[in-house]
């Protein structure tokens, strides 16, 4: 039974255990050490940035106040400066991204792991994260030469003609603007919520499709079983790329179109916050436009905690459901 | 006539054989123990009975399982319906993510067995009832099945079989990751379905064997050596191999 040959079987004991105790006790504590500055160094690094770009945007948050976060003008000339049409656009094309990748993510990872032959199912997933690898400026490339004339001149009139009388679908179509925002932050978490998909229905125990399978259960009602032992971890995976699609700045940055204004229509261009900050910061001259983009920046780090946030207390009202009474 | 009757039967994982000409005659309401050392096939032969080795690409049958006169490999056979009448009860317990009823009533929904919510409440309890374990969780139906003991959570397992009607009850060690408490419920509830069921179960315990079981089937190395009746097998062996294995001359 015993697999090491120095336990002694009847105490327990290991020989020369006595000797290296003390050894042992002065190890445990230096790695406790470690683990725990390891741990504190994270909060310092959030405190600190928090830190710095309070104080660096100071100038900003003292002349604006609360308006800042509600203003619409954003003209540096007169020294005006408000977020909201930042925040709606980083919202907005976030959640478009989010609704576009997720079912598609979610249908991929169910393909690879419980339907492709093995012999197609690796070579798919390593495509799948090499999609992952691509930089965001090729995307943004991508967008501009490809995605923005097909939404121009086939998807966008056929979405006016069709469905029109939505307020999403007026105006006119130009390709460049909020839905080719969307759709190419969707190209670009698809990957990665494809891929921690992938993961959690792997690690699904196979006991648990053969339970369903043993009462007579289908593919799809074997699959539904495997969905709902990973839906807390499939919900993590949709955090993590809202995560990327709230902080993607370069490919965005190239296909929204950059203009500070609220639309409902999604063919109208849009900004994020993550653009503007890339966009102007070289430029901005004086005081207060720098002040004034460096709050951006701490609304963008806000923003993305409230939304992580509130995920996290989704995921978890979500799990307890399903583990309680489902 | 036996309900379940295997002739010659080979099973190949690839190219390694896994089985070779298993033939054996199991009756209606009795319960037949798979014995034999680790690897032996005996749990591979226990799957072939329902078709659960399918899920393995590379594994292959020939010869034939015959159950109710039908064979199971044959090429039209609705493999869902052989399942829900060839019910299995694996070693470890699987409940779904879910509550004690809808995991009981999973079976049942998905087969469309009920015919109404009172009928699907029915018959849920009496699955639970069935499997010795109602009295236990009647007041909390609603609850997650992670909440039940590891013996409460085979029992579920074992309701859950028995809640689509099946015929036949596969059991891969159903006792072995539990206590000796829980072992001999599980023991008894086997003895108490021997009434309605025909069931086949692997041990690597062989009082248990000896406890629960009408016939005893010695495998080895992948070969049926005998089967015999249970107390013939534990006292008079046919075969010299069974005994040593039985009394512990090698294992």
């Amino acid at each position: 039974m015993s697999s090491n040959p120095n336990e002694n079987i009847l105490t327990g004991e290991r020989f020369g255990a006595a000797a290296k105790k003390t050894n042992n006790i002065l190890g445990d504590r230096i790695f406790r050490v470690v683990l725990t500055a390891c741990g504190a160094l994270i909060l310092i690094i959030v405190a600190a940035m928090i830190a710095v770009m309070t104080q660096s945007s100071w100038l900003s948050i003292q002349k604006f106040g609360f308006g800042f976060l509600t203003g619409q003008t954003w003209d540096p000339i007169k020294g005006e400066f408000g977020a909201l049409p930042f925040i709606y656009g980083t919202i907005v094309s976030a959640v478009l991204a989010l609704l576009i990748a997720t079912p598609i993510s979610v249908g991929v990872a169910i393909f690879l792991v419980e339907q492709a032959p093995k012999s197609l199912a690796r070579p798919m997933a390593f495509l799948v994260e090499l999609l992952a690898a691509i930089p965001s400026v090729v995307y943004g490339l991508w967008a501009i030469f490809v995605l923005a004339p097909l939404l121009r001149v086939y998807v966008q009139p056929f979405l006016q003609q069709t469905l029109g009388f939505l307020p999403f679908f007026k105006g006119t179509a130009n390709g460049i603007g909020m839905m080719s925002g969307g759709i190419i932050l969707a190209i670009m978490i698809t990957p990665i919520i494809t891929a921690v998909v992938r993961d959690v229905l792997e690690a699904v125990p196979v006991t648990q499709r053969e339970a369903a399978l043993a009462l007579g259960a289908t593919r799809w009602e074997t699959t539904k079983i495997v969905l709902a032992n990973a839906n807390s971890g499939i919900a993590g995976a949709i955090v993590l790329g809202l995560g990327r699609a709230i902080g993607e700045t370069m490919a965005i940055t190239m296909i929204i179109g950059n203009r500070p204004e609220i639309s409902a229509s999604l063919f109208d261009p849009g900004y994020t916050i993550a653009s503007v900050i890339a966009n102007e910061f070289t430029e901005a001259t004086g005081e207060l436009y720098l002040s004034a983009l460096i709050e951006m920046g701490l609304i963008l780090f806000l923003v993305t905690f409230i939304v992580n946030g509130l995920a996290k207390l989704l995921i978890l009202s979500v799990s307890r459901q399903t583990a309680q009474s489902q | 006539m036996s309900k379940i009757s295997v002739s010659d039967l080979n099973f190949f994982y690839g190219k390694a054989q896994a089985l070779h000409d298993i033939s054996i005659d199991i009756p209606e309401r009795e319960v037949v123990a798979f014995i034999g050392p680790s690897g032996c096939g005996k749990s591979t032969f226990l799957r072939t009975l329902n078709r659960m080795n399918d899920t393995i690409p590379i594994a292959r049958v020939e010869g034939k399982v015959m159950i109710d006169g039908k064979d199971v490999y044959e090429p039209n056979t609705d493999v869902a319906s052989l399942r829900r009448k060839v019910g299995m009860v694996f070693q470890k317990s699987n409940p779904f993510p879910k509550s004690i009823f809808e995991n009981v009533a999973y079976g049942i929904r998905i087969n469309g067995i009920h015919k109404n919510r009172a009928d699907l409440y029915e018959r849920v309890e009496k699955a639970l009832n069935d499997a010795a374990l109602l009295g236990e969780v009647k007041d909390r139906m609603n609850t997650s099945a992670f909440g039940l003991s590891g013996g409460q959570q085979q029992r579920l397992c074992i309701a859950r079989a028995l809640a689509v009607q099946p015929e036949v009850i596969l059991m891969d060690e159903p006792a072995s990751a539990l206590d000796p408490i829980a072992t001999q419920k599980i023991e008894e509830l086997i003895v108490e379905l021997k009434k309605q069921y025909t069931i086949a179960i692997v041990t690597h315990n062989m009082q248990q064997a000896a406890r629960v079981s009408d016939r005893t089937a010695f495998f080895m190395l992948g070969k049926l050596v005998e089967v015999n009746p249970t107390q013939k097998m534990f006292t008079n062996p046919d075969e010299k191999l069974t005994e040593d294995y039985i009394t512990g001359r090698f294992g």
